[in-house]
């Protein structure tokens, strides 16, 4: 533990590190160079502003107006017909559309299982093997106006489902 | 798609909230949602000029170049269309790099270098993904990341007596995700 945690205070300071001594070795201009990066990085951030704002404006309108939690109850029945743990249902959902609102979901576990629970160790694991889809594709798609995403949805979905009962059937299999 | 899925959103929050009797809520992240998403874009703006500045250094030294070429063999299999040389491949490999390691912020920016690039080799009508393009979402989305260290710290924070302990079922959980990603994606590739 102590060790991975270590490695991840180290990894970001290292991979700057190795880059500017690898570009000095190089003969690179490395602060010249830098600026010319960091002028594109802001413009695409500019770029994809209006679909971040768009993004967050509906993802929040969803939470506020309690469709996210409709959602979940829906889902409910379907999830406990298959015997998949009903108190993680929500997180499963909600970690598609929204991450904040997932890691708040993971915190209410952590509270009321404990982390070290069947049911924390398995929201642990669904956390680290799933994405939030909507966002992702959408900040990608349309940062090029791409409308027309043929296969990639059912593509993620399936994948994430996947994911859902794996870290599930996993986390029996080895705790 | 993202249109319906966006409508969705909005006109299913805001009839939901007339239902529950949720309108105040509504109303203030209507209003407050473009607030979150600049103070998002703020904090992202510096993140992601600095992550740009840092791989244009790596992308001139010549790093990236050898990064693409170590993974050669894995990108001749996703991307069959990217000619071995193109831009489009750096990109792509810095980005799935980045993931990886946990470097989402340095991700972000390699990762829409990419799709600007696929972009110009895209044959599809217009508005339409490539077969490259959702081969390289699929990808993405199937989260690469290897050690979820906000996750380890959470863990930590709420008194777990050995937050690490799920770290090597992430591990084979995500490696799955990512196997079923891409053999769905092989699959539909042909079809839609």
């Amino acid at each position: 533990m102590r060790i991975l945690l270590t490695i991840s205070d180290f990894l970001i300071p290292v991979t700057v590190l190795f880059i500017v001594v690898f570009g000095c070795l190089k003969k690179v201009d490395i602060y010249e160079v830098f600026l010319e990066g960091a002028k594109e990085g802001l413009q695409t951030v500019l770029d994809i502003l209006p679909t971040l704002i768009g993004l967050i404006m509906a993802v929040e309108v969803m939470r506020a107006g309690g469709l996210l939690e409709i959602l979940v109850e829906l889902i409910r029945p379907a999830a406990e017909a298959i015997h998949f743990p009903a108190e993680l249902a929500p997180l499963s959902i909600v970690r598609l559309v929204s991450s904040s609102a997932a890691t708040g979901l993971l915190t209410d576990i952590f509270s009321t299982y404990g982390p070290d629970s069947f049911i924390g160790r398995t929201a642990s694991v669904m956390m680290s093997c799933t994405e939030t889809v909507f966002y992702t594709m959408s900040l990608y798609f349309l940062s090029v106006g791409i409308k027309k995403t043929r296969y990639t949805l059912p593509c993620a979905l399936v994948a994430n489902i996947v994911g859902v009962f794996a870290a599930v059937w996993l986390v029996k299999l080895v705790f | 798609m993202l249109n319906g899925i966006w409508g969705f959103f909005v006109i299913g929050g805001i009839l939901t909230g007339a239902f529950l009797g949720r309108m105040d809520m509504v109303t203030s992240a209507v209003i407050g949602g473009g607030k979150s998403a600049m103070e998002l874009a703020f904090t992202m703006a510096g993140v992601v000029a600095v992550w740009s500045g840092v791989l244009k250094i790596a992308e001139r030294g010549g790093m990236i170049d050898a990064l693409a070429g170590k993974m050669t063999p894995i990108m001749d299999f996703l991307f069959p269309t990217i000619p071995r040389s193109h831009r489009a491949r750096k990109y792509i490999a810095t980005n799935f790099v980045a993931n990886f390691l946990g470097l989402g912020w340095a991700a972000t920016p390699a990762g829409l270098m990419a799709m600007k690039e696929l972009q110009k080799l895209n044959r599809e009508q217009e508005g339409t993904a490539s077969s490259a393009m959702c081969m390289f979402l699929t990808v993405n989305m199937t989260s690469l990341q290897l050690v979820t260290v906000n996750i380890l710290a959470y863990r930590t924070e709420f008194g777990s007596k050995n937050p690490a302990e799920i770290v090597g079922v992430g591990i084979v959980a995500t490696l799955i995700t990512t196997l079923v990603g891409i053999c769905v994606a092989k699959l539909l590739e042909r079809r839609m």
